[in-house]
Protein backbone atom coordinates (compact mmCIF):
# COMPACT_ATOMS: atom_id res chain seq x y z
CA UNK A 1 0.00 0.00 0.00
CA UNK A 2 1.52 3.29 -1.16
CA UNK A 3 0.73 5.79 1.61
CA UNK A 4 1.77 9.31 0.58
CA UNK A 5 0.89 10.83 3.96
CA UNK A 6 3.18 8.36 5.69
CA UNK A 7 5.95 8.97 3.13
CA UNK A 8 5.70 12.73 3.63
CA UNK A 9 6.31 12.36 7.35
CA UNK A 10 9.73 10.91 6.49
CA UNK A 11 10.78 14.19 4.82
CA UNK A 12 11.32 16.89 7.47
CA UNK A 13 11.53 19.75 4.94
CA UNK A 14 8.01 19.08 3.67
CA UNK A 15 6.73 20.34 7.00
CA UNK A 16 8.07 23.86 6.54
CA UNK A 17 6.26 26.96 5.40
CA UNK A 18 7.21 29.46 2.70
CA UNK A 19 5.60 32.91 2.79
CA UNK A 20 3.18 31.67 5.42
CA UNK A 21 1.96 28.75 3.28
CA UNK A 22 2.84 25.09 3.42
CA UNK A 23 5.73 24.40 1.05
CA UNK A 24 4.64 22.78 -2.22
CA UNK A 25 7.90 21.52 -3.68
CA UNK A 26 7.60 20.91 -7.43
CA UNK A 27 11.22 21.33 -8.52
CA UNK A 28 12.20 17.69 -8.20
CA UNK A 29 13.80 17.42 -11.62
CA UNK A 30 16.39 19.90 -10.31
CA UNK A 31 16.93 18.15 -7.00
CA UNK A 32 14.90 15.97 -4.65
CA UNK A 33 14.30 16.40 -0.93
CA UNK A 34 15.87 13.96 1.54
CA UNK A 35 14.19 11.50 3.86
CA UNK A 36 15.15 11.45 7.53
CA UNK A 37 16.95 8.14 7.02
CA UNK A 38 19.42 9.73 4.58
CA UNK A 39 20.02 12.77 6.81
CA UNK A 40 20.56 10.51 9.84
CA UNK A 41 22.95 8.30 7.89
CA UNK A 42 25.14 11.33 7.16
CA UNK A 43 25.05 12.42 10.80
CA UNK A 44 25.77 8.94 12.08
CA UNK A 45 28.71 8.57 9.74
CA UNK A 46 30.29 11.78 11.00
CA UNK A 47 29.44 11.13 14.65
CA UNK A 48 30.58 7.50 14.80
CA UNK A 49 32.57 6.20 11.84
CA UNK A 50 34.31 9.02 9.98
CA UNK A 51 37.77 8.20 8.59
CA UNK A 52 39.45 8.25 5.22
CA UNK A 53 38.74 5.07 3.35
CA UNK A 54 40.80 2.19 1.99
CA UNK A 55 44.27 3.02 3.34
CA UNK A 56 43.83 3.16 7.09
CA UNK A 57 44.43 0.10 9.26
CA UNK A 58 42.27 1.09 12.19
CA UNK A 59 38.71 0.50 13.26
CA UNK A 60 37.16 3.69 11.90
CA UNK A 61 38.88 3.32 8.53
CA UNK A 62 37.64 -0.26 8.31
CA UNK A 63 34.08 0.79 9.15
CA UNK A 64 34.06 3.72 6.72
CA UNK A 65 35.53 1.61 3.93
CA UNK A 66 33.00 -1.15 4.50
CA UNK A 67 30.08 1.31 4.48
CA UNK A 68 31.38 2.99 1.30
CA UNK A 69 31.81 -0.33 -0.52
CA UNK A 70 28.42 -1.46 0.73
CA UNK A 71 26.88 1.68 -0.84
CA UNK A 72 28.58 0.76 -4.11
CA UNK A 73 26.92 -2.67 -4.02
CA UNK A 74 23.52 -1.10 -3.27
CA UNK A 75 23.79 1.38 -6.16
CA UNK A 76 24.87 -1.41 -8.53
CA UNK A 77 22.00 -3.65 -7.47
CA UNK A 78 19.55 -0.74 -7.79
CA UNK A 79 20.24 -0.41 -11.54
CA UNK A 80 20.46 -4.16 -12.15
CA UNK A 81 24.22 -4.20 -12.77
CA UNK A 82 25.69 -7.72 -12.92
CA UNK A 83 28.25 -6.81 -10.24
CA UNK A 84 29.59 -3.73 -8.48
CA UNK A 85 33.10 -3.58 -10.01
CA UNK A 86 31.68 -1.54 -12.90
CA UNK A 87 30.09 1.01 -10.54
CA UNK A 88 32.21 4.15 -10.17
CA UNK A 89 31.27 6.90 -7.75
CA UNK A 90 31.46 10.40 -9.24
CA UNK A 91 30.12 13.83 -8.31
CA UNK A 92 27.06 13.21 -10.47
CA UNK A 93 25.78 12.65 -13.99
CA UNK A 94 27.80 15.52 -15.44
CA UNK A 95 31.08 14.14 -14.13
CA UNK A 96 30.09 10.62 -15.21
CA UNK A 97 29.54 11.68 -18.81
CA UNK A 98 32.74 13.73 -18.78
CA UNK A 99 34.60 10.68 -17.50
CA UNK A 100 33.49 8.61 -20.50
CA UNK A 101 33.97 11.46 -22.99
CA UNK A 102 37.51 11.94 -21.71
CA UNK A 103 38.77 8.50 -20.70
CA UNK A 104 37.03 6.52 -23.45
CA UNK A 105 36.55 9.28 -26.04
CA UNK A 106 40.10 10.63 -26.24
CA UNK A 107 41.48 7.11 -26.65
CA UNK A 108 38.97 5.67 -29.11
CA UNK A 109 37.61 8.50 -31.27
CA UNK A 110 39.30 9.41 -34.55
CA UNK A 111 38.70 11.93 -37.30
CA UNK A 112 35.67 10.87 -39.34
CA UNK A 113 34.08 8.94 -36.46
CA UNK A 114 30.59 9.95 -35.43
CA UNK A 115 28.91 10.40 -32.06
CA UNK A 116 25.11 10.27 -32.27
CA UNK A 117 23.12 12.35 -29.74
CA UNK A 118 19.60 13.79 -29.78
CA UNK A 119 18.13 17.28 -30.06
CA UNK A 120 16.78 17.03 -26.54
CA UNK A 121 20.03 16.44 -24.61
CA UNK A 122 20.75 18.20 -21.36
CA UNK A 123 23.93 20.30 -21.69
CA UNK A 124 25.69 17.71 -19.52
CA UNK A 125 25.27 15.06 -22.23
CA UNK A 126 26.13 17.46 -25.05
CA UNK A 127 29.01 19.74 -24.07
CA UNK A 128 31.37 16.87 -23.00
CA UNK A 129 30.88 15.38 -26.49
CA UNK A 130 31.52 18.73 -28.15
CA UNK A 131 34.83 18.85 -26.26
CA UNK A 132 35.67 15.25 -27.21
CA UNK A 133 34.80 15.95 -30.84
CA UNK A 134 36.99 19.04 -30.90
CA UNK A 135 39.90 17.11 -29.40
CA UNK A 136 39.65 14.12 -31.75
CA UNK A 137 38.10 15.40 -35.00
CA UNK A 138 35.02 13.23 -34.52
CA UNK A 139 31.64 14.60 -35.67
CA UNK A 140 28.39 15.00 -33.75
CA UNK A 141 25.06 13.88 -35.25
CA UNK A 142 21.64 14.57 -33.76
CA UNK A 143 18.50 12.46 -33.80
CA UNK A 144 15.61 14.92 -34.21
CA UNK A 145 12.49 14.95 -32.06
CA UNK A 146 8.99 14.86 -33.51
CA UNK A 147 6.38 17.49 -32.75
CA UNK A 148 5.22 15.64 -29.64
CA UNK A 149 8.76 15.49 -28.25
CA UNK A 150 9.36 11.79 -28.92
CA UNK A 151 12.45 10.70 -30.84
CA UNK A 152 12.22 10.22 -34.60
CA UNK A 153 13.34 6.59 -34.64
CA UNK A 154 13.34 6.39 -38.47
CA UNK A 155 15.95 9.16 -38.47
CA UNK A 156 17.79 7.33 -35.68
CA UNK A 157 18.06 4.26 -37.92
CA UNK A 158 19.37 6.43 -40.76
CA UNK A 159 21.90 8.30 -38.58
CA UNK A 160 23.35 5.33 -36.69
CA UNK A 161 25.68 3.63 -39.14
CA UNK A 162 29.17 2.29 -39.78
CA UNK A 163 30.84 5.58 -38.81
CA UNK A 164 29.05 5.68 -35.45
CA UNK A 165 31.30 4.94 -32.49
CA UNK A 166 28.95 5.94 -29.69
CA UNK A 167 25.28 6.78 -29.17
CA UNK A 168 24.49 8.88 -26.08
CA UNK A 169 20.96 9.72 -25.06
CA UNK A 170 18.93 10.90 -22.09
CA UNK A 171 16.75 8.09 -20.76
CA UNK A 172 14.02 10.48 -19.58
CA UNK A 173 13.73 14.16 -20.55
CA UNK A 174 13.87 16.90 -17.91
CA UNK A 175 11.70 19.07 -20.18
CA UNK A 176 9.50 16.91 -22.41
CA UNK A 177 8.43 14.23 -19.90
CA UNK A 178 9.37 11.57 -22.44
CA UNK A 179 10.98 8.20 -21.75
CA UNK A 180 13.21 7.45 -24.74
CA UNK A 181 13.44 3.92 -26.22
CA UNK A 182 17.12 3.63 -25.30
CA UNK A 183 17.04 -0.18 -25.56
CA UNK A 184 16.26 0.15 -29.27
CA UNK A 185 19.01 2.74 -29.70
CA UNK A 186 21.39 0.33 -27.94
CA UNK A 187 20.47 -2.40 -30.43
CA UNK A 188 21.07 -0.05 -33.36
CA UNK A 189 24.41 1.04 -31.89
CA UNK A 190 25.54 -2.54 -31.32
CA UNK A 191 24.62 -3.55 -34.88
CA UNK A 192 27.43 -1.20 -35.91
CA UNK A 193 29.80 -2.11 -33.05
CA UNK A 194 29.20 1.28 -31.44
CA UNK A 195 28.70 1.80 -27.70
CA UNK A 196 25.58 3.11 -25.97
CA UNK A 197 25.63 5.61 -23.10
CA UNK A 198 22.41 6.29 -21.23
CA UNK A 199 22.07 9.52 -19.20
CA UNK A 200 19.85 8.33 -16.38
CA UNK A 201 19.70 11.56 -14.35
CA UNK A 202 15.93 11.78 -14.84
CA UNK A 203 15.17 8.05 -14.96
CA UNK A 204 17.02 6.40 -12.09
CA UNK A 205 15.05 8.42 -9.47
CA UNK A 206 11.69 7.71 -11.09
CA UNK A 207 11.58 4.42 -13.04
CA UNK A 208 12.71 0.86 -12.47
CA UNK A 209 16.08 0.65 -14.25
CA UNK A 210 17.86 -2.50 -15.36
CA UNK A 211 21.02 -1.78 -17.30
CA UNK A 212 21.18 -5.37 -18.55
CA UNK A 213 17.75 -5.26 -20.17
CA UNK A 214 18.44 -1.74 -21.51
CA UNK A 215 21.51 -3.27 -23.14
CA UNK A 216 23.57 -0.13 -22.60
CA UNK A 217 27.34 0.02 -22.09
CA UNK A 218 27.37 3.05 -19.78
CA UNK A 219 24.71 4.41 -17.42
CA UNK A 220 25.10 7.70 -15.52
CA UNK A 221 23.02 9.12 -12.67
CA UNK A 222 23.03 11.71 -9.87
CA UNK A 223 22.43 10.87 -6.21
CA UNK A 224 20.87 14.18 -5.23
CA UNK A 225 17.96 13.71 -7.64
CA UNK A 226 17.11 10.34 -6.07
CA UNK A 227 16.83 11.31 -2.39
CA UNK A 228 20.60 11.19 -1.80
CA UNK A 229 23.00 13.96 -0.79
CA UNK A 230 24.56 16.40 -3.25
CA UNK A 231 28.12 15.71 -4.36
CA UNK A 232 27.67 12.08 -5.30
CA UNK A 233 26.47 10.18 -8.33
CA UNK A 234 27.72 7.25 -10.32
CA UNK A 235 28.77 5.85 -13.64
CA UNK A 236 28.18 2.21 -14.40
CA UNK A 237 30.11 0.72 -17.29
CA UNK A 238 30.72 -2.73 -18.72
CA UNK A 239 33.81 -3.98 -16.95
CA UNK A 240 35.64 -5.09 -20.11
CA UNK A 241 35.26 -1.56 -21.54
CA UNK A 242 36.26 0.17 -18.29
CA UNK A 243 39.36 -2.01 -18.04
CA UNK A 244 40.56 -0.87 -21.47
CA UNK A 245 39.99 2.82 -20.72
CA UNK A 246 42.67 5.23 -19.54
CA UNK A 247 42.21 6.95 -16.16
CA UNK A 248 40.22 10.18 -15.95
CA UNK A 249 41.82 11.99 -12.98
CA UNK A 250 45.23 11.11 -11.59
CA UNK A 251 46.11 11.03 -7.90
CA UNK A 252 45.75 8.90 -4.80
CA UNK A 253 44.01 5.53 -4.76
CA UNK A 254 43.65 5.23 -8.53
CA UNK A 255 47.25 3.97 -8.76
CA UNK A 256 48.96 0.64 -8.23
CA UNK A 257 52.61 1.66 -8.37
CA UNK A 258 54.03 5.15 -8.70
CA UNK A 259 57.56 5.99 -9.87
CA UNK A 260 58.94 9.45 -10.47
CA UNK A 261 58.41 9.18 -14.20
CA UNK A 262 55.50 6.78 -14.59
CA UNK A 263 52.72 4.92 -12.78
CA UNK A 264 50.49 1.90 -13.18
CA UNK A 265 46.79 1.85 -12.49
CA UNK A 266 44.64 0.28 -9.82
CA UNK A 267 41.88 -2.18 -10.74
CA UNK A 268 38.43 -0.89 -11.67
CA UNK A 269 36.44 0.75 -10.21
CA UNK A 270 39.24 2.29 -8.09
CA UNK A 271 41.18 3.30 -11.22
CA UNK A 272 38.54 6.00 -11.74
CA UNK A 273 38.24 7.20 -8.13
CA UNK A 274 41.20 9.52 -7.62
CA UNK A 275 41.67 11.40 -4.37
CA UNK A 276 39.42 11.30 -1.32
CA UNK A 277 35.92 10.63 -2.54
CA UNK A 278 32.69 12.06 -1.11
CA UNK A 279 32.57 9.20 1.38
CA UNK A 280 29.70 10.32 3.62
CA UNK A 281 27.61 11.29 0.59
CA UNK A 282 28.15 7.92 -1.09
CA UNK A 283 27.05 6.17 2.11
CA UNK A 284 24.05 8.52 2.20
CA UNK A 285 23.23 7.53 -1.37
CA UNK A 286 23.23 3.91 -0.21
CA UNK A 287 20.59 4.83 2.38
CA UNK A 288 18.54 6.60 -0.32
CA UNK A 289 18.66 3.48 -2.49
CA UNK A 290 17.47 1.39 0.47
CA UNK A 291 14.56 3.78 0.91
CA UNK A 292 13.58 3.65 -2.79
CA UNK A 293 13.85 -0.13 -2.94
CA UNK A 294 11.70 -0.44 0.12
CA UNK A 295 8.99 1.67 -1.55
CA UNK A 296 9.41 -0.25 -4.80
CA UNK A 297 10.31 1.58 -8.02
CA UNK A 298 7.23 0.19 -9.78
CA UNK A 299 5.09 1.86 -7.12
CA UNK A 300 7.03 5.13 -7.42
CA UNK A 301 6.59 5.10 -11.21
CA UNK A 302 2.87 4.37 -10.91
CA UNK A 303 2.34 7.16 -8.36
CA UNK A 304 4.15 9.69 -10.54
CA UNK A 305 2.45 8.55 -13.73
CA UNK A 306 -0.97 9.05 -12.13
CA UNK A 307 0.01 12.42 -10.66
CA UNK A 308 1.63 13.56 -13.94
CA UNK A 309 -1.44 12.61 -15.98
CA UNK A 310 -3.75 14.31 -13.50
CA UNK A 311 -1.65 17.49 -13.58
CA UNK A 312 -1.51 17.40 -17.39
CA UNK A 313 -5.32 17.12 -17.56
CA UNK A 314 -5.93 19.89 -15.02
CA UNK A 315 -3.37 22.29 -16.54
CA UNK A 316 -4.74 21.66 -20.06
CA UNK A 317 -7.99 23.27 -18.93
CA UNK A 318 -6.27 26.67 -18.74
CA UNK A 319 -6.98 28.71 -21.85
CA UNK A 320 -4.09 29.29 -24.31
CA UNK A 321 -1.63 27.20 -22.31
CA UNK A 322 1.06 25.30 -24.24
CA UNK A 323 2.26 22.07 -22.63
CA UNK A 324 5.35 20.41 -24.13
CA UNK A 325 5.82 16.72 -24.79
CA UNK A 326 3.52 13.80 -25.60
CA UNK A 327 0.01 13.22 -24.25
CA UNK A 328 0.71 9.61 -23.25
CA UNK A 329 3.51 7.81 -21.47
CA UNK A 330 4.66 10.88 -19.58
CA UNK A 331 6.89 11.11 -16.54
CA UNK A 332 6.13 13.50 -13.67
CA UNK A 333 7.62 16.48 -15.53
CA UNK A 334 5.36 19.25 -16.83
CA UNK A 335 6.86 22.05 -18.96
CA UNK A 336 4.55 24.74 -20.22
CA UNK A 337 4.13 28.34 -21.29
CA UNK A 338 1.38 30.87 -20.89
CA UNK A 339 1.39 33.53 -23.62
CA UNK A 340 0.61 36.29 -21.11
CA UNK A 341 3.07 35.40 -18.35
CA UNK A 342 6.82 35.02 -18.67
CA UNK A 343 8.16 31.91 -16.84
CA UNK A 344 10.25 34.03 -14.47
CA UNK A 345 7.25 36.05 -13.44
CA UNK A 346 5.18 32.92 -12.98
CA UNK A 347 7.81 31.32 -10.71
CA UNK A 348 7.90 34.44 -8.61
CA UNK A 349 4.14 34.65 -8.26
CA UNK A 350 3.94 30.96 -7.32
CA UNK A 351 6.74 31.37 -4.79
CA UNK A 352 4.57 33.94 -3.08
CA UNK A 353 2.13 31.09 -2.42
CA UNK A 354 4.85 28.74 -1.21
CA UNK A 355 4.97 26.79 -4.49
CA UNK A 356 8.43 26.02 -5.90
CA UNK A 357 8.67 25.47 -9.66
CA UNK A 358 11.50 26.08 -12.10
CA UNK A 359 11.68 28.54 -14.97
CA UNK A 360 14.32 28.95 -17.63
CA UNK A 361 16.01 26.86 -20.30
CA UNK A 362 16.57 23.86 -17.96
CA UNK A 363 20.12 23.43 -19.33
CA UNK A 364 18.61 22.52 -22.72
CA UNK A 365 19.24 25.59 -24.88
CA UNK A 366 19.23 23.66 -28.20
CA UNK A 367 15.91 22.06 -27.25
CA UNK A 368 14.47 25.49 -26.35
CA UNK A 369 15.48 26.72 -29.83
CA UNK A 370 13.82 23.64 -31.35
CA UNK A 371 10.64 24.43 -29.41
CA UNK A 372 10.91 28.08 -30.48
CA UNK A 373 10.99 29.53 -26.97
CA UNK A 374 13.58 31.21 -24.74
CA UNK A 375 12.32 29.51 -21.61
CA UNK A 376 9.55 27.40 -20.14
CA UNK A 377 8.00 26.99 -16.73
CA UNK A 378 8.36 23.52 -15.27
CA UNK A 379 6.68 21.67 -12.44
CA UNK A 380 8.20 18.27 -11.65
CA UNK A 381 6.71 15.75 -9.26
CA UNK A 382 8.18 13.08 -7.06
CA UNK A 383 7.12 10.24 -4.84
CA UNK A 384 5.97 12.53 -2.01
CA UNK A 385 3.78 14.93 -4.02
CA UNK A 386 0.01 14.77 -3.73
CA UNK A 387 -3.07 15.48 -5.80
CA UNK A 388 -3.88 18.36 -3.40
CA UNK A 389 -0.52 19.92 -4.28
CA UNK A 390 -1.34 19.64 -7.97
CA UNK A 391 -4.65 21.40 -7.29
CA UNK A 392 -2.87 24.19 -5.37
CA UNK A 393 -0.39 24.56 -8.22
CA UNK A 394 -3.06 24.73 -10.95
CA UNK A 395 -5.08 27.25 -8.92
CA UNK A 396 -1.99 29.44 -8.45
CA UNK A 397 -1.16 29.31 -12.18
CA UNK A 398 -4.74 30.34 -12.94
CA UNK A 399 -4.48 33.27 -10.51
CA UNK A 400 -1.14 34.37 -12.00
CA UNK A 401 -2.68 34.38 -15.46
CA UNK A 402 -5.59 36.48 -14.24
CA UNK A 403 -3.22 38.84 -12.42
CA UNK A 404 -1.17 39.51 -15.55
CA UNK A 405 -4.27 39.67 -17.73
CA UNK A 406 -5.70 42.39 -15.49
CA UNK A 407 -3.01 44.85 -16.61
CA UNK A 408 -4.37 45.30 -20.11
CA UNK B 1 2.89 40.56 -0.20
CA UNK B 2 5.26 40.07 -3.06
CA UNK B 3 2.61 40.89 -5.62
CA UNK B 4 3.65 44.45 -4.71
CA UNK B 5 6.76 43.84 -6.83
CA UNK B 6 4.49 43.96 -9.85
CA UNK B 7 3.44 47.55 -9.41
CA UNK B 8 1.23 49.43 -11.83
CA UNK B 9 4.34 51.29 -13.04
CA UNK B 10 6.25 48.11 -13.87
CA UNK B 11 3.26 46.46 -15.51
CA UNK B 12 2.61 49.60 -17.53
CA UNK B 13 6.18 49.67 -18.90
CA UNK B 14 5.93 45.91 -19.55
CA UNK B 15 2.64 46.04 -21.41
CA UNK B 16 3.34 49.37 -23.17
CA UNK B 17 7.11 49.56 -23.47
CA UNK B 18 8.50 52.98 -24.39
CA UNK B 19 10.96 53.20 -27.27
CA UNK B 20 10.48 49.58 -28.27
CA UNK B 21 11.84 48.80 -31.71
CA UNK B 22 14.97 48.94 -33.80
CA UNK B 23 17.06 51.72 -35.31
CA UNK B 24 18.62 51.03 -38.68
CA UNK B 25 22.27 52.13 -38.80
CA UNK B 26 22.40 53.08 -35.11
CA UNK B 27 25.74 54.36 -33.74
CA UNK B 28 25.46 51.91 -30.85
CA UNK B 29 24.03 48.44 -31.37
CA UNK B 30 24.51 45.87 -28.60
CA UNK B 31 22.89 42.47 -28.09
CA UNK B 32 23.01 40.76 -24.69
CA UNK B 33 21.74 37.42 -23.43
CA UNK B 34 20.94 36.53 -19.84
CA UNK B 35 22.43 33.03 -19.68
CA UNK B 36 20.35 32.28 -16.59
CA UNK B 37 17.04 32.31 -18.42
CA UNK B 38 17.70 32.87 -22.11
CA UNK B 39 16.18 36.35 -22.05
CA UNK B 40 17.70 38.74 -24.56
CA UNK B 41 17.82 42.43 -25.29
CA UNK B 42 19.27 44.56 -28.07
CA UNK B 43 19.97 48.25 -27.48
CA UNK B 44 20.18 50.81 -30.30
CA UNK B 45 21.35 54.38 -29.75
CA UNK B 46 21.93 57.35 -32.03
CA UNK B 47 24.27 60.13 -30.92
CA UNK B 48 24.16 63.79 -31.84
CA UNK B 49 27.75 64.75 -31.10
CA UNK B 50 28.21 63.69 -27.50
CA UNK B 51 24.50 63.51 -26.72
CA UNK B 52 22.15 60.52 -26.91
CA UNK B 53 19.57 61.64 -29.46
CA UNK B 54 17.53 58.42 -29.61
CA UNK B 55 17.45 55.02 -27.86
CA UNK B 56 15.42 51.95 -28.67
CA UNK B 57 15.38 48.37 -27.44
CA UNK B 58 14.12 45.05 -28.72
CA UNK B 59 14.15 41.53 -27.34
CA UNK B 60 12.13 39.22 -25.19
CA UNK B 61 12.05 38.67 -21.49
CA UNK B 62 10.23 38.86 -18.21
CA UNK B 63 8.31 41.86 -16.95
CA UNK B 64 11.26 43.10 -14.89
CA UNK B 65 13.80 43.00 -17.72
CA UNK B 66 11.43 44.59 -20.23
CA UNK B 67 10.15 47.29 -17.87
CA UNK B 68 13.67 48.18 -16.78
CA UNK B 69 14.78 48.48 -20.43
CA UNK B 70 11.81 50.71 -21.17
CA UNK B 71 12.59 52.97 -18.19
CA UNK B 72 16.24 53.13 -19.18
CA UNK B 73 15.45 54.43 -22.66
CA UNK B 74 13.36 57.24 -21.17
CA UNK B 75 16.04 58.15 -18.69
CA UNK B 76 19.04 58.21 -21.02
CA UNK B 77 17.74 60.25 -23.97
CA UNK B 78 19.33 63.69 -24.00
CA UNK B 79 22.22 62.69 -21.74
CA UNK B 80 25.93 63.01 -22.62
CA UNK B 81 28.16 59.95 -22.74
CA UNK B 82 29.63 60.83 -19.39
CA UNK B 83 26.17 61.27 -17.89
CA UNK B 84 25.01 57.96 -19.37
CA UNK B 85 27.97 56.14 -17.83
CA UNK B 86 27.23 57.73 -14.49
CA UNK B 87 23.51 56.83 -14.76
CA UNK B 88 24.32 53.20 -15.51
CA UNK B 89 26.76 53.04 -12.60
CA UNK B 90 24.18 54.60 -10.28
CA UNK B 91 21.44 52.24 -11.40
CA UNK B 92 23.67 49.22 -10.76
CA UNK B 93 24.48 50.73 -7.36
CA UNK B 94 20.74 50.93 -6.63
CA UNK B 95 20.32 47.27 -7.54
CA UNK B 96 23.11 46.26 -5.15
CA UNK B 97 21.67 48.42 -2.39
CA UNK B 98 24.60 50.89 -2.40
CA UNK B 99 22.65 53.83 -3.85
CA UNK B 100 19.20 55.24 -3.17
CA UNK B 101 16.43 55.05 -5.74
CA UNK B 102 15.21 58.42 -7.05
CA UNK B 103 11.82 59.26 -5.53
CA UNK B 104 10.54 61.14 -8.56
CA UNK B 105 11.29 58.60 -11.30
CA UNK B 106 9.63 55.40 -12.52
CA UNK B 107 12.87 53.64 -11.59
CA UNK B 108 11.71 53.74 -7.98
CA UNK B 109 9.26 50.99 -8.92
CA UNK B 110 12.19 48.60 -9.35
CA UNK B 111 13.21 48.94 -5.72
CA UNK B 112 11.32 45.79 -4.80
CA UNK B 113 13.55 43.72 -7.07
CA UNK B 114 16.54 43.94 -4.75
CA UNK B 115 14.83 41.54 -2.34
CA UNK B 116 15.05 38.87 -5.04
CA UNK B 117 18.72 38.44 -5.95
CA UNK B 118 17.95 36.05 -8.83
CA UNK B 119 15.96 38.81 -10.52
CA UNK B 120 18.58 41.57 -10.26
CA UNK B 121 20.23 40.38 -13.46
CA UNK B 122 16.87 40.74 -15.21
CA UNK B 123 16.69 44.38 -14.13
CA UNK B 124 20.26 45.22 -15.13
CA UNK B 125 20.28 43.39 -18.50
CA UNK B 126 19.50 46.39 -20.73
CA UNK B 127 21.77 48.70 -18.73
CA UNK B 128 24.69 46.29 -19.03
CA UNK B 129 24.06 46.05 -22.77
CA UNK B 130 24.22 49.84 -23.11
CA UNK B 131 27.40 49.92 -21.02
CA UNK B 132 29.05 47.26 -23.22
CA UNK B 133 28.00 49.17 -26.31
CA UNK B 134 29.71 52.30 -24.99
CA UNK B 135 32.86 50.37 -24.09
CA UNK B 136 33.06 48.93 -27.60
CA UNK B 137 32.76 52.38 -29.10
CA UNK B 138 35.80 53.35 -26.98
Amino acid sequence: MYDVAEIRREFPILGREVNGRPLVYLDNAATSQKPRRVIETLTEHYERHNANIKRGVHRLAEESTAAYEDARKKAARFIGAPDSTGLIFTRGTTESVNLVAYAWGRKNLREGDEIVLTESEHHSNLVPWQLAARATGAMLRFIPIREDGTLDMDEARRLIGPKTKLVACIHASNVLATVNPVERLAEMAHEHDALMLVDGAQSAPHLPVDVQSLGCDFFAASGHKMLGPTGVGFLWGRTEILEEMDPFLGGGEMIREVHLDHSTWNDIPHKFEAGTMNVAQAIGLGAAVDYLENLGMDNVREHERRLGEYAYRRLSEIEDIVIYGPKQGRTGVLSFNLPEVHPHDLSQLLDEEGIAIRSGHHCCQPLMRRLGVAATSRASFYLYNTQEEVDAFVAAVTRAREFFGAFA
Amino acid sequence: MMRELYTQVIMDHYKRPRNHGEIEGADLHEHLLNPLCGDEVTIYAVFDGDTVADVKFSGRGCSISQASASMMTERLVGKSREEVEREIGEFKGMMTGEKDFPEDDDLAALKGVIQYPSRIRCATLAWTAFQRGLEEQG
